[in-house]
């Protein structure tokens, strides 16, 4: 995924030279195609996040649309005041990239689990939230970021996914949730990025549910849930970040702020239980330790 | 600095970052004085609702970069001293910060990146009044030898009266031609020309009454 990620910002910088790319030291094997063919357009800024972050918001006002790439938490929760304040406050084109979204760097410990990203870039206003599930999700997210430049956030699995999506995705047809699999059941699954993984993994298991991916989602995107909310009477959400404050608790106030679904539409919240946090291994270790793994029996 | 109020985003202007944002009170003084707002709308700063607040906003015409959070400051202005250099734009940027705010880790982040790339079109000033918000800045965290240090991170470094516009406008003629980003380290004195406030933290946080205001008035004149 991140080798697409790559792509897309070649293709595009091949078009226009307001794309930048800053990463904060790291990125090795995966950023050099794009240093090599656009060297003016590239800055390794050395381990300093929160300058990373406002040299981003500088260029942008000046007109570029910035890329600023690390891994897991050291893109948003280091430098988070910068991307509130300097970045979502003034409205800047900077999309802030983390590698290793959920539990992929599993091994490595509490520093490198970003599971907790999704509360923090969801509570600026104004930021778009990407979290693509799969190649497809990426290609199209990307597209769709850099048509309309805004303060984003895209979160990148470590682990290449595995192919959910066949055909590809219209850019525009991500503000609304992207259909899975639908047999007009009564009940309906919602998941993003990481946990679209998870789902598909057991996709046999979960007969009674349709299934609905949103890798584009956020504050200013809650409209683009009523027409599905309307639909079921049961909504459960899977994702690979805590239960807390998560995208689980989007869908929840969504639906809690709209009159027409609040008192109608069922909602359960499967995210990562906090025992997982600390804890080392494989993701797929690391989600049966926080409980979101094996999913059939949390769908009963 | 080359600005035009009638043009404020024309993209050859210098760029002005206040980083000590607390600061507004004197930047939305000069944009008046330089036609940027009316003088009427001073009469409008702190108000509630006001765009004019008492941190600086990017929504005030002239206005680059809201602040209010010390350490922010530089790195937003290493960011534009970047494009332009990328871009071969002449415009030069200028940081003014406060000492206190060299407290802030990020700022050496900044210090460090903008030597690296020798953004020579980068001035930084430092209103070095050697008070900090509780007690003076060598009581809570020393940051001499400040011009050695700056030297050491790789820029060129100017101390002067920070109250001698002589100096002052000596030094930034001289930075034209630098080759290296470069900081006016201007030594202050907090609350100059009042005898009662000069040199107290207390002033930091208090308004004068009413017979304090007209003294200073007298003072100053």
């Amino acid at each position: 995924m991140r080798n697409i990620f790559i792509n897309k910002l070649i293709e595009h910088a091949s078009r226009s030279d307001s794309i930048m790319l800053l990463v904060g030291d790291l990125g090795y094997s995966v950023i050099e195609p794009f240093e090599q063919k656009f060297p003016k357009s590239f800055l390794n800024v050395g381990v300093a996040e929160q300058n990373m972050a406002t040299i981003a918001a500088g260029l942008a006002s000046e007109g570029k649309h910035v890329f600023i790439y690390s891994i897991g938490n050291f893109s948003t929760f280091r430098c988070a005041e910068q991307i509130r304040n300097d970045i979502a406050y003034h409205e800047l084109p900077v999309t802030v990239v983390a590698v290793g979204g959920g539990l992929g760097y599993g091994a490595l410990g509490y520093s490198h689990h970003a599971i907790q990203d999704y509360a923090l870039m969801r509570s600026f206003p104004g930021v778009t939230i990407l979290s693509p599930g799969d190649d497809i999700e990426l290609q199209a997210c990307m597209e769709y970021i850099i048509s309309e430049p805004h303060p984003s956030y895209l979160r990148l699995p470590k682990i290449a996914p595995t192919k959910i999506h066949i055909d590809e995705l219209d850019p525009l047809s991500l503000t609304k949730p992207v259909e899975i699999k639908c047999s007009n059941n009564s009940s309906a699954i919602l998941t993003t990025g990481g946990g679209l993984q998870l789902v598909a993994s057991e996709l046999n298991e979960i007969s009674l549910y349709d299934v609905y991916s949103i890798p584009v989602w956020g504050m200013s995107h809650r409209s683009s849930l009523f027409p599905l909310l309307k639909s079921y009477k049961k909504i459960v959400t899977i994702e690979d970040h805590l239960k807390d404050a998560g995208f689980g608790s989007w869908v929840l106030e969504t639906i809690a702020s709209n009159d027409e679904v609040r008192s109608s539409v069922d909602c359960k919240i499967i995210g990562l239980d906090s025992k997982v946090c600390g804890k080392v291994g494989n993701e797929k270790t690391l989600w049966k330790i926080g409980e979101i793994s094996p999913l059939k029996p949390l769908l009963c | 600095m080359q600005v035009d109020c009638n043009k404020p985003d024309d993209m050859g202007r210098d760029r002005f970052i206040l980083s000590k944002g607390h600061a507004a009170a004197a930047v939305y003084a000069t944009l008046s004085h330089k036609g940027f707002i009316s003088r009427s709308a001073l009469k409008k700063y702190g108000e509630e609702g006001s765009v004019y607040m008492t941190h600086v906003s990017h929504k005030v015409r002239g206005i680059e970069f809201s602040s209010g959070s010390l350490g922010h400051g530089l790195s937003f202005g290493v960011g534009k001293a970047l494009y332009a250099k990328l871009t071969k734009s002449k415009f030069r940027t200028f940081v003014l910060m406060s000492d206190g705010e060299l407290n802030e880790g990020s700022n050496w982040e900044a210090f460090m990146f903008a030597a690296h790339h020798e953004l020579s079109n980068l001035v930084a000033i430092i209103d070095y009044n050697k008070l900090q918000s509780l007690k003076t800045v060598e009581e809570t965290l020393k940051i001499e030898p400040l011009t050695q240090k700056l030297e050491s991170f790789g820029w060129n470094v100017i101390r002067v009266d920070g109250h001698n516009f002589t100096e002052l406008e000596n030094a930034f003629n001289l930075l034209e031609k630098s080759e290296k980003p470069a900081v006016i380290i201007a030594d202050t004195i907090k609350g100059k020309g009042v005898s009662f406030m000069e040199n107290k933290v207390s002033w930091h946080y208090t308004s004068p009454t009413e017979s304090e205001y007209l003294e200073a008035l007298t003072e100053l004149s």
